[in-house]
């Protein structure tokens, strides 16, 4: 059975491209590079701590969504948020899937 | 079409200083983003799902071909190469960098463009009849009073901070084109018994949550007092809408909760009451002045007949069927309305690359009087095209995948951008829009169906129209699936109606599947081939096709 | 709590009473709505200004009658999203011809200066000096406006034709 985890994510500001949190409070913009919480307190803390970026004009809108740890990858639960990692469905040749 | 005077100008380039800063002050901090939101929202600047989207006001969904080809250029410079264009006659792009939006706008404002008020709690782009100017059953030019009502409604002090967004709509033919029972405020140009023109207004018509058509509110208001009628309902609106409740905000649900007779009074007692030194009144110099503008362009002298056309439309059926579908009938001898369909088999609908841009920006310079108009259905409109030039036009549009055949048909599909842009959606609507297109790819059988206006949305705001399609597709999520709800029989025309729910959704498997069944079923069920699925489903009502779908599915 | 009147910082002279907060002597007093209707008398009768708080969700007109004993309408807006404030100015002074002094208060951007001040607002309640400069920036950065208001500014319309400006008759 999968371990499901929590990712943090957010948009950029100054482009609104989609970020995820990665380690020592980074913000990287490949979900295989993401950090992930096992537990809901140490990703709340994370979520938490993200409200500075905000202030510090890096990220807007920061939350936290669940992911499944599979062989492949973290995959996650919700369509939305694995159409946000990776692009436009109808456009493969754009976005995160293009620089693959 | 109307053109930018010293203070049109002057405005819209203090508006872009003014975003400019706005944007500095963001980036640096001193705007929160609760703050630069509303900001940024009332310059059309969303935050969607991948990167930020900008959605440039096409004022009544008209165009130059210069402004045409800046938008080509920005595509190109500042996005990725392609645009959208809306089923609010406007165009978005899905990728510009908030850094960049300033420079953009600037290089808007350099072609008289901007994207003033295409979002936000303000008044919106106020969308016409796309072939407003040229249609031969209109009673006046309704962009006229369409630019009239979008210069008052610019920044407006009073009304800028609304309940909701304000949509208006305007139309000068009895043949509703553009769907003015959906909006907040439609407007109707109407004879008055002194010959001259008046306005019948509707109010409170909306999609969304909840869907519902507009009631008259009165007609046959005098061209002087439209502004300060528009005036006495917008405050209305903005003392008593509702403002706890985002998804029972808009000016639909107060006229529904009062009843239109008690709105209609609580109105006119606004209207009496208005201080008369204060009155914003349409001048008839403003008038005139910008009617000069909307002239119709040199018409050349030209027979109804022409034997070059005839023999083009023998030498080549392609040609032939293609003007069938997609040529209208223009008011003057000799032309015609050009439709350019941007759903190809199996492409994204409204969708339109930089280069495509550019080819329709020539073509509009070359034989159409150097006008473009976009229609809330998300196809494109050359206004004024000579007959004898229609299959150079054609020919032209063929080379750039412009030139599908099926204006009004099956594969014409309104998909909003859905779940693979948005924010707010809860499915995909492209990818359904692509299959069925594909499905249906066959322009004979497409054509023997007839005209069949399927609109799908990927979320309840319904921007894909879906609750006035003659087959209406809602895309849902339940427990992280994507699933599909058809309603029957909506339309968005004079006869505006809201359609029926048939039943439970389906998967994204099988609903390809149902729409060819529901169009079987109409085939089976039409008293003769030339009645239009929308008659057949009025006169047979919906339960033959909720049976025989059910059963089938 | 610092004001903004034409554009530079002025002071403020009138005292926010709360409901349950003693009437003090002699100094001009803003009170609710629900306080003014309630003491009327006693508020009128005093030797000093008196001014009304109106919510956004009040109406100006439950002001009507007593408007010429008011020297202040102070119009609040608990977010500056809800614009209904806006309407009420408009009302105030327009259809209702109020004489005194129009006041916004509560949460405003400088974004918004310009909207205040055509509305009929004379002073602007400023929670932060600091942003003065952008309440400056805000009330001039346009010199082109579409629609009459209750301000004195010629309308673009009005330029166009060469016509006086629709100027908004306040006396009598």
């Amino acid at each position: 059975m999968s371990e499901t985890v929590k990712i943090l994510t957010a948009n950029r500001l100054i482009d609104g491209a989609v970020v995820y949190g990665g380690s020592e409070g980074r913000w990287v913009e490949r979900l295989s590079e993401a950090a992930f919480f096992g537990g809901a307190a140490e990703a709340e803390a994370r979520l938490a701590a993200a409200a500075e970026d905000v202030v510090a004009r890096k990220v807007v809108e920061p939350y936290l969504f669940d992911a499944e740890r599979t062989p492949e990858g973290l995959r996650p639960l919700r369509v939305r948020e694995v159409i946000r990692a990776a692009g436009p469905t109808v456009r493969r040749d754009l976005g995160k899937q293009a620089d693959l | 079409m109307y053109r930018y005077d010293e203070f049109d100008r002057i405005f819209v380039a203090e508006r872009v200083e003014q975003f400019r800063h706005q944007v500095e002050r963001r980036l640096a901090g001193e705007l929160t983003e609760e703050e630069f939101r509303p900001l940024r929202l009332m310059n059309g600047l969303y935050l969607q799902l991948h990167a930020y989207m900008l959605r440039v006001a096409v004022p009544y969904g008209t165009l130059s071909s210069r402004q045409m080809r800046a938008l080509a250029h920005i595509a190109r410079v500042y996005d990725k190469g392609y645009g959208h264009f809306t089923t609010r006659q406007n165009l978005q792009y899905n990728w510009p960098a908030l850094g960049d939006v300033p420079n953009i706008l600037g290089e808007l404002a350099s072609v008289e463009m901007h994207c003033l008020q295409t979002s936000g709690n303000c008044i919106r782009n106020v969308t016409s009849d796309q072939f407003a100017g040229v249609a031969a059953d209109e009673i006046e030019d309704p962009r006229v009073y369409c630019e009239i009502i979008r210069q008052w409604s610019t920044l407006h002090p009073e009304f800028s901070f609304l309940p909701r967004k304000f949509k208006i709509a305007v139309t000068g033919a009895p043949n509703d084109r553009a769907a003015i029972k959906l909006h907040d405020i439609g407007i109707i140009l109407s004879r008055l018994p002194n010959g001259e023109t008046g306005f019948d207004v509707y109010v409170g018509g909306g999609q969304g949550r909840t869907p519902m058509i507009a009631h008259l509110i009165r007609a046959g208001v005098p061209k002087r007092e439209l502004l300060a009628y528009l005036e006495a309902i917008l405050r209305t609106y903005n003392e008593l809408g509702r403002r706890d409740n985002l998804f029972k905000a808009r000016i639909k649900i107060l006229v529904h909760q009062l009843g239109i007779d008690k709105f209609r009074e609580l109105v006119d007692i606004e209207y009496a009451g208005l201080d008369k030194t204060a009155l914003v009144e349409v001048a008839e110099d403003e008038i005139a002045r910008i009617k000069a503008y909307f002239a119709p362009p040199p018409y050349k002298t030209l027979p109804a007949q022409s034997e070059s056309f005839a023999r083009d439309l023998e030498s080549d059926a392609v040609f032939a069927a293609w003007v069938r579908t997609n040529v209208r009938d223009h008011k003057v001898p000799g032309y015609a309305i050009v439709n350019i369909s941007l759903k190809p088999t199996g492409g994204i609908p409204g969708d339109a690359s930089a280069e495509q841009m550019d080819v329709v920006a020539d073509l509009g310079e070359r034989y159409s009087f150097d006008e473009i108009r976009v229609t809330h259905e998300q196809n494109l409109v050359l206004p004024s095209v000579e007959r004898t030039d229609l299959k150079a036009v054609w020919d032209v549009l063929v080379r750039h995948d412009l030139a599908t055949p099926n204006l009004g048909l099956v594969s014409d599909i309104i998909a909003c951008p859905g779940l693979d842009y948005c924010n707010l959606a809860n499915a995909r609507s492209i990818p359904l829009a692509q299959d069925i297109s594909r499905r249906f790819a066959d322009m004979e059988r497409a054509h023997n169906i007839g005209e069949l206006k399927i609109k799908i949305s990927g979320c309840i705001n319904a921007c894909g129209h879906h609750h006035v399609g003659h087959i209406g597709i809602l895309g849902v999520d339940k427990k992280g699936t994507e699933f599909y709800q058809v309603t029957l029989g909506g339309s968005a025309d004079e006869d505006a109606a809201v359609g029926d729910i048939i039943g439970p959704a389906f998967t994204e498997e099988r609903i390809v599947d149902a729409v060819e069944t529901i169009v079987d079923i109409y085939l089976a069920l039409r008293a003769a081939p030339e009645e239009t699925f929308l008659e057949t489903y009025r006169r047979v009502g919906v339960d033959p096709f909720k049976e025989k779908l059910y059963a089938a599915h | 709590m610092p004001l903004i009147r034409n554009g530079h910082l002025a002071a403020d002279t009138w005292l926010t009473l709360a409901d349950d907060a003693p009437l003090p002597e002699g100094q001009p007093v803003i009170v609710s709505l629900a306080r003014f209707k309630a003491e009327r008398e006693a508020l009128s009768g005093r030797n000093a200004p008196v001014g009304v708080r109106l919510k956004s969700s009040e109406s100006p007109l439950d002001l009507a009658e007593s408007l010429d004993r008011l020297s202040l309408v102070a119009v609040e807006f608990p977010s500056f999203r809800d614009g209904r404030g806006f309407s009420h100015a408009r009302r105030l002074r327009g259809q209702l011809r109020f004489k005194g002094e129009l006041r916004a208060v509560g949460h405003l951007i400088p974004d918004q200066a310009l909207f205040l001040i055509r509305c009929g607002f004379d002073t602007i309640e400023v929670k932060d000096t600091a942003k003065l400069t952008d309440w400056q920036r805000g009330l001039s950065e346009f010199s082109v406006w579409y629609q009459p208001a209750l301000d004195e500014r010629v309308t673009a319309i009005a330029r166009r034709h060469g016509r006086a400006p629709r100027a908004y008759e306040a006396a009598e």
